[in-house]
């Protein structure tokens, strides 16, 4: 029997083992491993050119978070220096005003049903990051990353607190919510020059 | 016994190999998979910033890439120092910027063209004044889905 199996003509796939280690081989050297990430924005659309450039849409000074990066990449917030690693506390300060400070944004009740009802939203808060030309882009960038933190941080305890599950976990509805509650609003300024020539 | 002395005559037991082709094309498949073919090549160093709470981007086929550094070490003597933006495999200028997002939106489906989404690939030793020009090209071409590539901080 075992004399009669080994007789069977069987196609000879020694090659294959070749053939796909060349497309292995191809593929390899062709592949980028690093996926692509990173921190999406939305920029205002153009002035429009037809409109008089009207100022009166007032925004209350208490509304605003000044965040000013200088030409060596200091940081200024609101009136005073900082560091970068103090922006995300201070950021969420700001966003959440949970004392209902007077120097804070102001509050407006909004319909959030997932949430309960009625909340206290600080929803005309403004983030303004203005920076100047001779910026460093690692430092622009570790900004708009500390806002960005400072937002999930928010939204995580806010998800956490309402649904019990950090903000990730939770429905795509209730991630609206959350995202209702707290919107993220991180304004990037015309360009200005600040700090010397 | 006997039989063992008569396979110990034949020599060394061969290996079997004849799973190693679909060892092989199991990698294969993998790196079929997760590989994504650069289009173009580098003109311009580019070396992420570095963050950490990034995003994904989602389906590649919406998204455009500009890049910005300085040029390559090769490129140098030629170009010079000055960081300069990159377009599909040539240098451009800032005024290029808005032609070339016009002609990669017409080149895009029509249903997914407001969904365009444009990838900025910024070296992290740029000075901002050249990001900011790109940007309001960018705003200006109404391109507003950005993202700043960076880098996952260990």
């Amino acid at each position: 029997m075992a004399r009669k199996k080994r007789s069977m003509p069987g196609i000879n796939a020694t090659s294959t083992a070749d053939i796909a280690f060349m497309l292995l081989i191809f593929f390899l050297t062709t592949t980028s491993m690093n996926t692509d990430r990173g921190l999406a924005r939305r920029l205002p659309p153009p002035p429009d050119p037809n409109v008089k450039q009207q100022d009166n849409i007032i925004v209350k000074e208490r509304n605003v978070l000044q965040v000013r990066i200088n030409k060596d990449n200091q940081l200024m917030v609101g009136s005073e220096y900082m560091d970068v690693m103090q922006l995300r506390a201070k950021a969420k300060e700001f966003v959440a005003n949970p004392n209902n400070e007077d120097n804070l944004p102001e509050k407006h009740v909004k319909n959030i049903p997932l949430l309960g009802g009625e909340c206290m939203v600080t929803e005309n808060h403004v983030i303004s990051v203005t920076n100047d030309v001779g910026t460093s882009y690692q430092a622009y960038i570790d900004v708009q990353n500390e806002l960005v933190a400072a937002y999930n941080e928010l939204r995580n305890e806010k998800a956490n607190e309402a649904f019990g599950k950090d903000y990730a976990e939770c429905s795509e509805d209730e991630q609206k919510a959350v995202r209702d509650f707290y919107p993220q609003k991180i304004s990037e300024a015309e360009p200005k020059k600040y700090g010397g020539k | 016994m006997g039989k063992f002395n008569k396979t110990g005559k034949k020599g060394m037991p061969e290996l079997n190999t004849s799973s190693l082709p679909d060892l092989i094309f199991t990698m294969l498949f993998f790196f079929m998979i997760v590989t994504t073919m650069r289009e173009v090549t580098m003109k311009v160093q580019f070396k992420a910033p570095q963050a950490t709470e990034l995003e994904k981007l989602e389906k590649k086929s919406l998204v455009t890439f500009i890049y910005m550094g300085k040029p390559t070490q090769e490129l140098q003597a030629k170009m010079g120092a000055e960081t300069r933006i990159q377009l599909n495999d040539r240098f451009a200028d800032v005024s290029e910027v808005q032609d070339y997002i016009y002609q990669e939106r017409e080149n895009m489906k029509e249903e997914d063209q407001p969904f365009m989404q444009v990838s900025l690939k910024v070296d992290k030793d740029t000075k901002m004044g050249i990001v900011t020009d790109v940007k309001q090209a960018l705003r200006q071409s109404y391109a507003l889905n950005i993202n700043y590539s960076a880098a996952q901080r260990q």
